[in-house]
């Protein structure tokens, strides 16, 4: 039996093993809300794992150790800036938030203000955000069966990411908060099972000796003791070509860009909805606070072994491998990135076996299949269990695989989840029903809602697989600590906010990310881009950083303090409510009178 | 009890020293704290962009500046955690429900 069809068994049973939870989640559920916030009754240690499995997603699992395989070090700040930003959702936002909201980011927000324009603001930047964030799943989804299963044709890649959505919307409907907070919860044990097993057998390799594997990542990446410092993929030193010596503007941009993206990293989790709604799901703040404290726990030793997945991939794999090899013609030509045969020498053809001895010059015309380096992990898998081609290595490769599409289906389902809460309860029920709709009515435009959310993301996913999912996932942090977390924090701590203050930070800061974003060179100026330079032919880069956060998260703050302090409306009284309400949980689950 | 009342038992409550000295206690800890864990973050963010060659000094073997400096990064969120945990647990949970209870039986009246 190969790796792919034991693959595709231990997936089937996955999926098999959620959709008897989540049907048996759904028949349990009795009073509508339950759909949100899954009756409010999981446990500090429950709530804790689940939200481990709602936010390690595929990018942390396969991109952060792809990301140290291929750069070293430079990977590891991802790990770090994940796992810090954990400390601004415990100590601002986790306990006064599931004090005083129901079920979605804009209960917390609309508390003292008007609730349509605010509730408006909310739902959208929920949806956008949640949106951004499902694509990059369901690309990543297609790409990880697609490298796994050795499927290179489109349209089965298509049928994939389609079938993944088709899941996560039953998931969704079915199940609803309780049903996929049990698959975040079976995701994270199985992906902490995975990453427990595979960093004990790199340790083991090298005699649980961090120096030595360390030693041997550096050697076999080629780049030495530069490996394992910061430098290779963020803040580079930039060389003028013509002169030969250090671009200084250039070099300072590329830094700037750097700390722009660890600020999107530290400041983006806590505004991101999907997270935020878990804090619904358990019954005090004090429990909220437990959940976080577990969730730290076992993100925290996620992320620690993220080193030695990343340098132990990058000191067992060939770098062909890391890469999964690289492009050839149908006569097993390397090609380069125009699709011609690589020439070298005296050869008019070399084949993958050959590709040791290309010269640096020819070696620089390879094209990757997987320029990311998301198989790292897998591949190393498939190497710790023996190799490719033996017992041992397919069902280490099989088992990992497994777990890494259970962990892109629970995250899916709780962005879904968030969305389509959002959707009706801001939305539906306060902006277009003024508050008049049955909590039965609700739900079902909750569940309508998922549906369609869910299907928009199938179609928007498969016409966006050729984006790259960090720049997808960048777009979501950016996005979330921009406009959400402003907004957030302010409603919770500063008394003068008010509603246009709201209503700007949030519309403020998405467009100043998402305009940042359009003039940057991920969208056109580079070879990298979206709109590649040499295809096109014009740029409109106007804006130097791939990363906006540097910027757009203070105009996102400017926006919110502009907005509340050129509006006279101030709410003392339900400023009074809503600390009292925050700092005690008094009054805790029931609806705020308007 | 109509809006008018509930909205006097919320100031009240807000006004009250009890309340005042909940809010002091948990903002004092909680707005320090993260001042502090931020710019430790930044600090670290900032010196991997512009203290290459002192970052990179190897200090136990491989083992550099740099990853040491990361894994620091690790200890400091959990014993802020923890730090967090404790000052809550023991200053801020009793006088936080006792309040809640005075302010739940006082809606109800």
């Amino acid at each position: 039996m190969n790796s792919s069809t034991l693959s595709t068994i231990l997936f089937a049973a996955f999926v098999a093993f959620t959709l008897v939870l989540v049907f048996r989640a759904g028949r349990s559920t009795k009073k509508s809300s339950d759909f949100y916030d899954g009756g409010g009754s999981f446990s500090g240690f429950q709530n804790g794992l689940a939200i481990a499995g709602d936010y390690m997603s595929a990018a942390s699992f396969l991109g952060i150790a792809g990301t140290i395989a291929l750069f070293g070090y430079d990977g590891f700040l991802y790990s770090i800036g994940f796992l810090v930003a954990w400390l601004v959702a415990l100590l601002l936002i986790a306990e006064p938030l599931r004090n005083s909201g129901r079920f979605t980011m804009g209960d917390v927000l609309a508390f003292r203000m008007k609730q349509r324009p605010v509730r408006g603001a909310a739902a959208t930047s929920t949806m956008v955000v949640s949106v951004f964030y499902l694509m990059a799943q369901m690309v990543g989804a297609g790409a990880l069966v697609s490298l796994l299963l050795g499927i290179s044709d489109p349209n089965a890649k298509s049928l994939i990411i389609a079938g993944v959505g088709i899941l996560m919307i039953i998931y969704v409907t079915v199940g609803g908060m309780k049903g996929t907070t049990y698959v975040q919860i079976v995701k994270a044990f199985l992906l902490m099972i995975g990453a427990i097993l595979l960093t004990f057998m790199v340790l083991w390799t090298f005699h649980f000796n961090i120096s030595e594997l360390l030693g041997a990542a550096a050697e076999k990446s080629g780049k030495h003791a530069a490996f394992l410092e910061p430098g290779l993929k963020f803040g580079k030193e930039i060389i003028d070509p013509t002169t030969g010596l250090l671009d200084a503007g250039k070099t300072l941009i590329s830094k700037l860009d750097l700390i722009s993206l660890g600020m999107a990293l530290v400041l983006g989790t806590a505004g991101l909805p999907h997270i935020l709604i878990r804090f619904y799901t358990v019954p005090t703040a004090k429990a909220a606070r437990k959940s976080v404290n577990w969730a730290i726990g076992n993100i925290g030793v996620f992320y620690l072994m993220t080193i030695a997945l990343g340098f132990g991939a990058a000191a067992l794999l060939s770098r062909t491998d890391l890469f999964r090899g690289y492009k050839v013609d149908v006569t097993g030509c390397l090609m380069d990135a125009k699709g011609a045969a690589i020439v070298d020498g005296s050869a008019n053809c070399t084949t993958l076996e050959n590709v040791a001895n290309l010269s640096a010059d020819a070696k620089k015309m390879l094209v990757p299949i997987d320029p990311s380096g998301n198989v790292a992990a897998p591949q190393l898998a498939e190497f710790l269990g023996g190799g490719h081609g033996t017992t041992g290595g397919a069902i280490m490769l099989a088992v990992i695989g497994a777990i890494a599409f259970a962990t892109i289906l629970a995250v899916v389902a709780g962005l879904t989840l968030a969305s389509s809460s959002s959707f009706a309860h801001d939305l539906y029920a306060n902006v277009i029903k003024r508050g008049k709709a049955s909590p039965e009515q609700e739900v079902r435009v909750a569940k309508i809602s998922a549906i369609v959310i869910g299907l928009i993301s199938i179609v928007l996913a498969i016409g966006a697989q050729g984006l790259n999912v960090a720049f997808l996932v960048a777009i979501a942090f950016a996005i979330a600590a921009s406009g959400n977390l402003p907004a957030v924090l302010f409603s919770l701590f500063w008394k003068r906010f008010n509603t246009r203050g709201a209503v700007w930070a949030i519309y403020g800061g998405i467009a100043a990310a998402l305009v940042l974003l359009i003039f940057s060179p991920n969208v056109s100026g580079a070879e990298t881009s979206l709109l590649k330079l040499s295809e096109v032919g014009f740029r409109f880069d106007y804006f130097p950083l791939a990363n906006p956060g540097i910027v757009s998260i203070p105009l996102g703050f400017l926006f919110g303090w502009i907005g509340t302090i050129t509006s006279n409306e101030s709410n003392t009284q339900k400023y009074a409510e809503l600390e009292v309400r925050s700092m005690t949980g008094a009054a805790i689950g029931k609806a705020v009178q308007h | 009890m109509g809006s008018t009342e509930q909205d006097k038992v919320w100031a009240e409550t807000q006004a009250s020293p009890e309340f005042q000295d909940l809010k002091r206690s948990y903002r004092g800890f909680a707005f320090p704290l993260t001042f502090a864990f931020l710019v430790w973050y930044f600090l670290y963010v900032i010196l991997t962009a512009f203290a290459r060659s002192w970052i990179s000094t190897p200090v136990i073997g491989n083992i550099n500046i740099a990853l040491i400096l990361g894994l620091l990064q690790f200890v400091s969120t959990f014993l802020i955690m923890w730090l967090y945990e404790r000052h809550s647990s023991h200053k801020l949970d009793a006088p936080s429900e006792k309040i809640r209870d005075h302010v739940d039986k006082e809606l109800a009246k």
